[in-house]
């Protein structure tokens, strides 16, 4: 099976403290920690799992700028066969319709028979999967958590409200979005990482995906990020202050008094 | 101005929660609005549902056919992209089923899409004004939406509340306009999640533990403070995934849902799948080492500490 695997770089939000810019423009960029999406790694690790059982490969592919190329690395030192990149400055301010444009371009280049998402990234639209597979016109399901290959089909499971598991089969060609704890996706260390330090990634840009000019980028996003804010909020939490112990004592007279405490 | 439409979730011909929140929404968009729900389904369920739609909505789409019996969105969509007009705005939850039908219906639709909306500032000319949030709830962002050639917009569930506003709508029947709704995706069967050993929805004081727990050997610094407490360990997803701890202890809309009277949130950053699972207005406590956490938000007390630290030194207090 030929499976394609899309991963984005974005800001570690367990790593970072995020601020906004004071102009509202953006967040503030310069000191943060990139590392690959949460859910594409265990997109990743499920492809690996899948090519290993009945052959094939898995190439990874982003759409981002030349730093974007440590997050393909990283997933090669996973398993990944061959990385990817669409970079090109006339991507720059794609709205989700934008990258699932771009990444739809390549893969009509290709012949993938399962193309992989994660179910969301760290704008938390959970678009670009179900967008791609409308515009190849493929079968789509989200928040998948199980996957088996049964002959010229897959039997998927679904993950719905209440951790329930909707089952379904879903035929090839097609695109899933893969949710978090269907696998344990495999540690990377850093000898695997040097493993394919020196191995070449393509890069292909609008010119070569056949992608006019203005078709994606921010001239042609119907979403535009107008800010950054911070909201007015409600009361907040009363935040407890002074040495550890006193606030220990404070929360347990608290606790008493709302019956958390004997 | 374009037309506003809005999708029913139902279940058992019970309308949801959402069906009420998009309503309001809908009139956030535009106060003078006439806005369609739309209900799909089959059979005497969709019949009650429709019934419960028309409580809300002015005018009810009714769309019954076999093969929409149980919400496959591979079908819905299919349906949805032949009823529903050129350029209008469609709303939609931002639920499972939402998040599985909606992306694609705005690529079919040729429409602007935009999910996961927890505010809403009117429309102005052809530019929606939206509130989302990004990394993990720590920023917010004001989005403009080109709904010129229609848009379809998910909603986060809880962020609108129902005005308790009424009606007394009619119910169409759209089936005939459906069209072919054949699909490569075949939905076969609910499988339901498994019990575990605890019941979580029953404690009246849950210590629950998430990312920040840091790893599987620190559950136990959890698991005495509890002890001490006389409460339960419960946790965030990610702890369930990592398999430190069992299916049936995590809370949020994926998880259970659980009640207590005192939530003690430790190294948990407040994601709203997470929040979706505490109902009853706990006293929720959270202790985090991160100021500026979400959780702190919807918190009754903060404590900026590392859990690691803190937890020992207030079992050791209880003692
Ligand atoms: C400086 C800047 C400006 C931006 N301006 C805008 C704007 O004006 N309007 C707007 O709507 N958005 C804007 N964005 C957001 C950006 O375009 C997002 O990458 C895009 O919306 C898709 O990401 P998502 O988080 O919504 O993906 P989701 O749909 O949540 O991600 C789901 C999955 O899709 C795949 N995926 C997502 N992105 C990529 C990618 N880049 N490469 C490969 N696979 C991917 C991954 O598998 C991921 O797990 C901006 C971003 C930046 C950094
Ligand atoms: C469809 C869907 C369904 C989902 N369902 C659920 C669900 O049911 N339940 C759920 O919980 N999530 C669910 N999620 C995941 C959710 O989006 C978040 O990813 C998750 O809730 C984050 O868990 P967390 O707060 O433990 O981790 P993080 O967001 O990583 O937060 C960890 C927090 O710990 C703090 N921290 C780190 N170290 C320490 C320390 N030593 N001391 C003190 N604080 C520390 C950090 O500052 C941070 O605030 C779902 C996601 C999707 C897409």
């Amino acid at each position: 099976m030929e499976i394609l695997v899309c991963v984005k770089r974005v800001p570690d939000t367990a790593e970072n403290e995020i601020s906004i810019k004071g102009d509202g423009t953006d967040i503030e960029r310069d000191d943060l920690v990139y590392s690959v999406n949460e859910w594409d790694n265990y997109a990743t690790e499920e492809a690996i799992q899948i090519r290993d059982k009945v052959g094939g490969s898995v190439t990874v592919v982003t759409v981002g700028d030349s730093e974007s190329e440590e997050i393909l690395r990283r997933q090669m030192a996973m398993g990944a066969d061959k990385g990817i990149l669409l970079a090109d400055d006339a991507f720059e301010g794609s709205d989700g319709r934008g990258i699932a444009s771009i990444l739809k371009a390549e893969i009509q280049k290709g012949k993938y028979d399962l193309v992989l998402t994660g179910a969301q990234a760290d704008d938390g639209a959970a678009q670009v999967g179900g967008m791609l597979a409308a515009m190849l016109d493929w079968p789509y399901a989200s928040l998948v958590n199980k996957v088996d290959v049964e002959g010229g089909k897959l039997k998927i499971g679904r993950e719905i409200e209440g951790g329930n598991q909707e089952m379904n089969e879903i035929e090839l060609p097609c695109v899933l979005s893969i949710q978090t704890g269907i696998n344990e996706p495999r540690y990377v260390g850093i000898r695997g990482i040097r493993k394919v330090a020196s191995v070449e990634i393509p890069s292909h840009g609008a010119g070569d995906l056949g992608i006019a000019a203005g078709s994606v980028g921010a001239a042609a996003a119907k979403v535009k990020r107008a800010d950054y804010f911070t909201p007015e909020l409600g009361k907040g939490a009363e935040i407890l202050e002074g040495s550890m112990e006193e606030k220990i004592d404070k929360l347990i007279e608290l606790l008493k008094a709302k019956g958390g405490l004997k | 101005m374009a037309q506003i439409f809005a999708y029913i979730a139902h279940k058992n011909g019970v309308v949801e929660d959402s069906a009420a929140e998009l309503a309001v929404a809908a009139k956030k968009i535009d106060a003078a609005a006439q806005v369609t729900a739309i209900v799909t389904g089959s059979g005497s369920t969709l019949d009650s549902a429709c019934q419960g739609a028309a409580k809300l909505y002015a005018q009810v789409w009714k769309v019954d056919n076999a093969a929409l019996a149980y919400p496959n969105g591979e079908v819905v969509r299919k349906a949805l992209a032949k009823i529903v007009p050129a350029g209008s705005i469609l709303l939609v939850p931002h639920d499972t089923f939402g998040m599985d039908m909606a992306p694609g219906l705005s690529i079919k639709l040729d429409a602007a899409y935009a999910a996961d909306i927890v505010g809403l500032d009117g429309l102005d000319g052809a530019t929606l004004k939206a509130v989302r949030q990004e990394f993990a709830g720590m920023a917010h962002t004001h989005v403009a939406i080109d709904t010129a050639k229609g848009a379809v917009l998910t909603l986060r569930p809880g962020s609108f509340q129902p005005d308790g506003a009424g009606a007394s709508g009619s119910v169409t029947d759209k089936s005939g306009d459906a069209g072919d709704l054949s699909a490569k995706r075949r939905f076969l069967q609910v499988v339901e999640a498994e019990t575990g050993d605890v019941d979580i929805t029953k404690a009246d004081v849950l210590v629950s533990v998430g990312r920040g727990i840091e790893d599987a050997e620190n559950i136990s610094i959890a698991q005495e403070l509890a002890d001490a407490m006389g409460a339960v360990v419960s946790c965030s997803r990610p702890i369930v995934d990592a398999k430190w701890l069992e299916k049936a202890r995590q809370v949020g809309t994926s998880g259970k849902t659980v009640k207590p009277k005192v939530y003690m949130a430790m190294g948990i950053s407040g994601s709203f799948q997470h929040l979706g699972g505490i109902k009853g207005s706990p006293f929720i406590v959270a202790v985090n080492k991160n100021p500026k956490a979400p959780i702190f938000q919807v918190a009754d007390v903060g404590i900026v500490e590392n859990i690691l630290e803190f937890m020992p030194a207030m079992t050791e207090k209880l003692g």
